[in-house]
């Protein structure tokens, strides 16, 4: 591991005039960050432990919603009684079967997690590319992107609430480069798919960080998460789909919003599921439908055609697991 | 109720930063007091004054932002004694423990940074120490397996792993044994599927499973 420097801020202005430069990086827990650090998979001139900005932690009600601090832990998200009423969330935190993630693991660091993609983390950069071509395109590409994957990135969106916060349309806070400047953008808009390695996973420019996501008043509103995981352990899902759903008082769906995770290089919004949805009531058929639409446009690549089964599957039971008619485990 | 979400106009709103509790740090030990200044006066200057020298000049900024940069003595909370011990930015809690402490129980696996061998407890929290950044964990609380055992006083998770057999090779069990015991304190009610929902951040190789989780639902139902 090449030398850095280490900074303890203790207020975001601190953080921020901290992270001011290329090569600075974020340390949430140092689960996934150390591991890049030791392999130089990630350099970074300066880490900054944000774990001492109090502004950062906490589960608040906020303007009829919840603000979540970057630095809540699984833990506090899946006990926090102003959460109950967006399961969605407390679904993935029951995928994540690790005492020593649900404890130290953050949402700040899920939402910034570095993709799982096995080329970026064998030192290819983050589209995986070796003498100019595309790794992902020729290897064995069975854990990629099967939509939004018709440039350079391949790799999925390792994020797990991202689908269920961009479902409940949560909001994210990024205060910097200046050192009280804040704005506030959609979760959806925090993402975005690279062309270069250098431009990451996120819009977060160097000095910027992310502090607080909210969320909208729940509304009466129904949700779930479900994540296919392969082995139930400390694996990554292989396809998930989250799912908010607004019905009215004969159970027909007024609105919903249908996000699928760890299919494409960013959470992907399905309209179309979506449309297949407003104005009926959910059962297994237009669950089945809805899931059917919402991969109607996949492009799997070489090795990952059995995810579109798994995104359409994922959207179907989050559907059902959102309206209580979930049976069984898998 | 009205389906349609508000959407604010100003966006969402935040609240106004906390002020830091009273208590945050008192209960902290002493910090070692080497800033950065002191400790090139100091006698262990010899070893880092190359690394140190070439930020000198931004000192009085940095020790305020608390910026370190080579190696600096810190003072650590281990089993309940403060240990002194130096380390770099890029030195992991696992390091400190093994090599400068030599509480040997957690286990490092090197390239395999998710096994759980090297479970400890910072703050309560089972926590891998060898992602574990040392100076991350400054003022913390730190237990490692060797504090589950005082002369006779053996841990009931200890007794546990004999009984069930909780154990083959033995080298994940250190972590093991602690993770099972943050996992009941946590959880001290845990039902079969509350085991499998939380420890699965271990991974035994002998396949030692099954004892492990009778351990924990025997304590969880005994009163752990």
């Amino acid at each position: 591991m090449n030398p850095f420097e280490y900074a303890r801020p203790e207020s975001e202005a601190e953080a921020v005039a901290l992270l001011a430069g290329e090569g600075t990086t974020v340390l949430a827990s140092g689960m996934d960050l150390m591991p890049l650090l030791q392999k130089s998979v990630v350099a970074t001139s300066r880490v900054v432990d944000i774990s001492r900005v109090d502004s950062m932690r906490g589960i608040d009600p906020v303007n009829g919603g919840v603000t979540i601090g970057v630095l809540s832990t699984l833990e506090d998200i899946a006990y926090s009684p102003l959460l109950t009423e967006y399961p969605s969330l407390k679904d993935v935190t029951e995928g994540i079967r690790a005492i020593q993630v649900q404890q130290n693991g953050t949402l700040g660091g899920d939402l910034c997690h570095l993709p799982n993609c096995w080329y970026f983390r064998s030192g290819y950069g983050l589209l995986g590319r070796d003498n100019g071509k595309s790794l992902p395109e020729i290897g064995d590409n069975r854990y990629h992107a099967i939509f939004g994957n018709s440039g350079p990135a391949k790799f999925v969106s390792a994020s797990r609430f991202a689908p269920a916060l961009i479902a409940w349309g949560a909001q994210v806070r990024i205060t910097g480069p200046e050192p009280n400047a804040e704005k506030w953008l959609p979760l959806e808009q925090f993402y975005h798919t690279p062309k270069t390695d250098r431009q990451g996973v996120t819009v977060l420019e160097p000095g910027q960080l992310l502090t607080h996501v909210w969320l909208p008043p729940a509304e009466l509103q129904v949700s779930a998460t479900y994540e296919v995981l392969e082995m139930k352990g400390l694996d990554w899902p292989l396809a998930s789909a989250a799912a908010t759903l607004d019905l009215d008082d004969a159970g027909r769906v007024r609105k919903a919003t249908i996000v699928l995770g760890h299919v494409a290089p960013t959470p992907w919004l399905s309209l179309s599921a979506a449309d297949v949805l407003v104005g009926q009531p959910v059962t297994p058929q237009l669950a089945h439908a809805a899931g059917e639409a919402a991969v109607a446009e996949a492009t799997p690549l070489s090795e990952n055609a059995y995810k579109v089964r798994l995104a359409q599957t994922s959207v179907k039971r989050a559907l059902l697991k959102a309206t209580n008619q979930l049976e069984g485990g898998l | 109720m009205s389906g349609s979400r508000k959407t604010p106009s100003s966006g969402p709103g935040l609240r106004a930063p906390s002020a830091p509790q009273a208590n945050s740090h008192s209960t902290d030990p002493p910090r070692s007091g080497f800033s950065r200044r002191s400790f090139l006066k100091g006698s262990g200057a010899a070893v880092a004054a190359t690394a140190i020298a070439t930020g000198a000049e931004q000192a009085t900024a940095d020790d305020e932002q608390q910026i370190t940069s080579g190696p600096e003595k810190i003072t650590l909370n281990v089993n309940g004694e403060n240990r002194t011990v130096t380390v770099e930015p890029r030195t992991s809690l696992l390091e400190v423990l093994r090599d400068q402490l030599g509480l040997t129980g957690c286990k490092d696996l090197q390239d395999i940074y998710v096994d759980g061998a090297d479970t400890v407890m910072v703050d309560g929290k089972a926590t891998y120490a060898g992602t574990t950044f040392a100076l991350n964990v400054e003022g913390k609380a730190i237990r490692t397996v060797e504090s589950l055992r005082d002369g006779r006083n053996i841990d009931p998770v200890i007794e546990g792993f004999v009984k069930h057999d909780g154990m083959q090779c033995g080298y994940c069990t250190p972590g093991f044994v602690v993770a099972t015991r943050a996992f009941l304190d946590q959880n001290p009610t845990a039902t079969l599927e509350d085991v499998q929902k939380g420890l699965g951040g271990n991974i035994c190789r002998c396949g030692t499973y099954d004892g492990i989780t009778k351990c924990a639902l025997e304590l969880a139902k005994g009163g752990a």
